[in-house]
């Protein structure tokens, strides 16, 4: 093994190894307190969550998909003039070393057409990917319509 | 059915009315809170919304008016079932504070009103209300009478465009009135104010009780 395979290996490893990463499991975001609040028949539900940046960069949420939903939206809840309304959000920013929740009345996953009915504590996963296109698996928990948060 | 441009600016004038007059009522109700004796956390707008008056379907699909819940303290609150964050959320806070009202909260009835009749059937209406609080009745009808009670009280409601699959939002008013037994808006609660000040007021109007 010559000097310059040497020096270069490392660089290949870390090369390799971010690609693993890039193509599974983003290792730089964390999920916690995750849930859905179900409400009743078909009707959409809202998924909440606390994403964790834990790296240097700033990253940003491009999609979220899950089998167990027709369709999964990121929304958010505004109530500028004492006027609900929801809009689509097709980008959000979580900060170098920072947390963003998405909590009711702000941030929110909308999911639609459940593929299967959802029953209160079922483990739904759900799936997100950011813009380096790296993708973060999170079970939610479904809790009732009439929860307060993550604990029900 | 509702939307176009020009009608959100209308709703949205309309809007900034009620809240200068709201703005209004809160300075002149300074006297009344001396008269009264009573301490309101809530925003007082007794003598300045009508009386509870409606014509509409209620989770059994049975025709009711505001006079059926005379008797009752009223919490009426417009929304739609295919809203999944602020509605869910004010009803989930709405279910709290009956429970932390105990046995005084079966004297109120939490009157969720669609502002998406279209959707909106009493069926669904009634598996949604119910999956928040048993003294919630979910209430439905057409257009044109859910229309004239959210103009009775000075509240705004507007379709949104269809997205592409089909499926629309609707934007409402977030505030929740509440009624006395006898039928007289008493407060205004807005998404701000605090589940603490709700559950004080609430027992407050719930102990005052009412000649029945």
């Amino acid at each position: 093994m010559n000097f310059r395979l040497v020096r270069a290996l490392p660089l290949f490893l870390a090369g390799m190894a971010s690609l693993t990463a890039h193509a599974t499991e983003a290792a730089h975001v964390q999920a916690r307190d995750a849930w859905i609040r179900v409400l009743p028949g078909d009707l959409p539900a809202g998924g909440y969550v606390v994403l964790e940046n834990i790296s240097d960069q700033p990253i940003n949420v491009r999609a979220v998909q899950s089998a167990r939903y027709g369709s999964a939206m990121l929304h958010e809840s505004s109530n500028a003039g004492g006027v609900s309304r929801m809009s689509m959000v097709d980008s959000l920013a979580i900060p170098a070393h920072a947390k963003v929740a998405l909590s009711p009345g702000g941030y929110h996953l909308m999911l639609m057409s459940p593929t299967a009915p959802v029953k209160v504590g079922d483990k739904i996963k759900v799936s997100f990917t950011f813009d380096d296109g790296s993708t973060l698996d999170a079970d939610f928990t479904a809790q009732p319509a009439n929860a307060a948060g993550a604990g029900g | 059915m509702i939307p176009t441009d020009s009608r959100t600016k209308r709703c949205r004038t309309r809007h900034w009315l009620m809240l200068l007059m709201l703005a209004l009522g809160a300075g002149l109700l300074g006297g009344c809170h001396r008269d009264d004796g009573l301490d309101w956390h809530l925003n007082d707008i007794s003598g300045h919304m009508p009386d509870l008056d409606f014509h509409l379907v209620d989770d059994h699909g049975k025709s009711v008016t505001g006079q059926d819940y005379r008797g009752k303290v009223v919490l009426l609150y417009f929304g739609y079932t295919h809203c999944p964050d602020v509605c869910p959320l004010t009803l989930a806070q709405l279910h709290v504070v009956m429970q932390r009202l105990g046995p005084l909260a079966d004297g109120a009835r939490i009157l969720f009103v669609s502002v998406d009749p279209a959707r909106d059937t009493p069926d669904i209406m009634h598996a949604y209300v119910n999956a928040f609080d048993p003294r919630a009745v979910g209430l439905t009808g057409s257009p044109r009478d859910i229309e004239t009670l959210s103009k009775r009280y000075r509240s705004a409601f507007t379709r949104e465009p269809d997205r592409a699959d089909g499926q629309y939002e609707v934007s409402h008013s977030s505030a929740i009135y509440v009624f006395d037994g006898n039928g007289k808006a008493r407060l205004l609660a807005t998404p701000n104010q605090s589940q603490d000040d709700m559950v004080h007021d609430l027992h407050l109007l719930l102990s005052l009780g009412h000649p029945s």
